[in-house]
């Protein structure tokens, strides 16, 4: 437990403020992005401080009239995270839905700015090019996006969201919108017009070029909304399928690993499978959340308490736990206490320590929950895909209820694994309705 | 954990006092420390722990936090005025943590917990030895706790010396760092101090502990009791 720890891994945390540029190909930054991470990446790259960096695109924007704008959405669309082996275009080319909508969402954008433009309204024209590109940029990126990224983006469209009072979504926006600019418009029109009425000619004629473009597109815009409910639907449906998988691999994969292990041994092998038979009965028929986690009346330091024991009597180790506070159990905490679980089972099983520091604070605003092993630690970049116990169970889970995970690992020094929920995240709109 | 040969000369081999009272806890408190320290004797109660403690004058005497007759802090009580050097390190299994309280706030130099491991042990002992605090993961729990109950919100009014009843930022970090199970060396390395500085921080933080008046303290303690 003397190991000298290395430098703790955190990317980009330093290298920003340095001042150096990085070599290696252009990438998007994970750590200190506001949007993207393009702004973040580009001054990792050349070593410039990231707000310079932010200043200059946003006054490139105004300059070139926007193009800034769509050039920062395509890079963001282009340039693969730092860490990551593909760009989200890559993933967005086999988005049929995705292409289809941002096809849709461009040229409602565009009869908008044409009817803007019609009415002399020049201030959007020059803008209307960059902003239906950067509009069906978006719209893929979103689609395509991990669910990290997508988090951020959540985030930032919080007070949009917020102006429509929260539900009815996305379409509730694109309809007050285009709501406001017809109806600014054509006041504008009205007021600036009144004296002579021979300007109500051209404006019936506006008019009906309008009504010829909703009877054209109409259908087919119709059709992308219903789309997207049957798609959300699917979204949801896939996310249950995952929380479904998480929940199998901690319990019954790993009491099939714990009866591998211990295969010598009958009784308990017969006392495991009786567990975990009972266990997922009361699952299955019952509605009861498998492990004890998920009890009535719950709160954190129990359920902190049960993880030691269960850990302790499964796998023969010592677990350190210390909690700082207190409080009810609510599903995202329900599910940082499964992430926590998991991440001490692993330490449990792979470490090869024979304590593990488990640390609970409550906080106002969040919980943080801390799992430290000084066992053989492990490269996280190397574990394999298919190991779906770090990928799901821990980051999955927590970034499916707004949560964060980070892992810190130096082999042969050990492992860390910070995770964060904040307390509120039940009282903001998630992702499932 | 420093090595044994780079230690101050003087607090070499520590003369150390077992009180417990469980036999084979005791003994096995001796074969862990070995060679290390000097056991120079052991009591499973308060009475004759006081006499042989006042008797044999060790550097430091392990303190089992719950005793047949009576709490740890009585032993502490009863030495610390007649003999200020004899230090105290409060061990035990699992303890509500008023008791643990008490006993620091008695004046105990720390506290860890009976699954500590034998080398941490001996690097304990010679901490309390040489007048440095100890914390073990759950007295940080335990002390951050007590310490955030009291929102600085009523804090003016019932203490009678505010800088003793708040932690500062950097020591609730260090107590952090401790209860996530960071030695001093690895807190030093992760907050850019040294390990002196740690050191300081923790004498701070348990200098406060036993010096606070605070109210909330107390009542904390009291609200801990009845759950």
């Amino acid at each position: 437990m003397r190991h000298d720890r290395g430098h703790p891994r955190r990317p980009g945390a330093l290298s920003w403020l340095r001042g150096p540029a990085s070599s290696g190909p252009l990438r998007r930054a994970p750590d200190d992005r506001l949007a993207g991470g393009v702004a973040a990446g580009l001054a990792a790259r050349t070593g410039f401080d990231v707000t310079v960096v932010r200043i200059a695109f946003v006054l490139a924007t105004l300059v070139t009239g926007g193009f800034a704008l769509a050039a920062y959405v395509l890079a963001w669309l282009l340039l693969p995270m730092e860490g990551a082996d593909s760009n989200i275009a890559s993933h967005a080319r086999s988005d049929r839905h995705g292409i289809t909508l941002a096809a849709g969402v461009a040229s409602l954008l565009a009869v908008v700015l044409l009817v803007a433009s019609t009415f002399g309204i020049g201030l959007l024209g020059w803008l209307s090019w960059p902003l239906i590109i950067s509009a069906a940029g978006l719209v893929l990126i979103w689609r395509n996006a991990t669910a990290d990224e997508r988090e951020t983006m959540r985030h930032l469209a919080e007070p949009l969201a917020g102006l429509t009072g929260g539900k009815g979504g996305r379409r509730t926006i694109v309809r007050m919108s285009v709501a406001g600019v017809l109806l600014i418009s054509g006041l504008v029109a009205l007021t600036s017009a009144h004296e002579s009425f021979a300007v109500l000619r051209p404006l019936g004629g506006v008019l009906l070029v309008i009504a010829a473009i909703v009877v054209v597109l109409g259908p087919w815009w119709l059709r992308i909304a219903r789309d997207l409910v049957v798609e959300r639907q699917a979204r949801i449906r896939a996310e249950e399928r995952a929380d479904m998988a998480a929940r199998l691999h901690d319990s019954v994969l790993q009491t099939l690993a714990l009866i591998q292990r211990r295969a010598s041994d009958p009784q308990q092998v017969i006392k495991l499978a009786r567990a975990q038979e009972r266990e997922l009965r009361g699952w299955l028929f019952d509605g009861q959340a498998p492990g004890p986690l998920g009890g009535e009346g719950m709160t954190l330091a129990a359920g902190v308490r049960l993880i030691q024991q269960e850990v302790e009597d499964q796998h023969g180790i010592t677990v350190e736990a210390v909690t700082v506070g207190d409080c009810d159990l609510d599903d995202d905490l329900a599910a940082l206490l499964a992430a926590a679980r998991e991440a001490t089972v692993n330490a449990g099983k792979w470490s090869g320590a024979d304590v593990v520091s488990l640390f609970a604070e409550v906080e106002p605003a969040e919980v943080s929950l801390f799992v430290r092993d000084r066992g053989r630690g492990f490269d996280p970049a190397a574990v394999p895909g298919d190991r779906r116990g770090l990928a799901e169970s821990i980051h999955g889970r927590m970034a499916r209820r707004g949560g964060s995970a980070t892992v810190r690992s130096v082999p042969g020094e050990g492992t860390e694994v910070s995770l964060t929920m904040p307390r509120t995240a039940g009282k903001r709109q998630p992702s499932r309705t | 954990m420093s090595t044994p040969g780079s230690r101050a000369p003087g607090a070499d081999r520590p003369r150390v006092f077992i009180v417990d009272d469980h036999g084979l806890f005791r003994s096995g408190v001796r074969s862990e420390l070995g060679d290390e320290v000097d056991v120079v004797g052991e009591a499973d109660d308060v009475e004759p722990a006081i006499a042989l403690i006042a008797e044999t004058q060790p550097d430091v005497v392990l303190l089992d936090v719950h005793l047949p007759g009576g709490g740890g802090q009585a032993v502490v009580t009863a030495i610390k005025d007649a003999h200020p050097q004899v230090r105290f390190l409060a061990l035990s299994a699992s303890d509500a943590p008023e008791d643990v309280i008490a006993v620091v706030r008695a004046g105990a130099r720390g506290y860890v917990t009976k699954t500590i491991s034998g080398a941490e042990l001996v690097d304990a002992v010679h901490r309390v030895a040489a007048g440095d605090a100890v914390f073990s993961p759950r007295l940080a729990g335990f002390v951050l706790d007590a310490f955030a109950a009291t929102a600085p919100a009523d804090g003016g009014r019932l203490s009678f010396d505010p800088e003793l009843d708040q932690l500062t930022s950097r020591e609730r970090e260090v107590l952090r760092l401790i209860a996530r199970g960071y030695t001093y060396k690895e807190i030093a390395r992760e907050l850019y101090i040294s390990t002196k500085t740690v050191e300081s921080h923790v004498s701070s933080v348990l200098r406060k502990l036993q010096l606070s008046t605070r109210h909330q303290l107390t009542r904390w303690a009291a609200e801990r009791r009845l759950t």
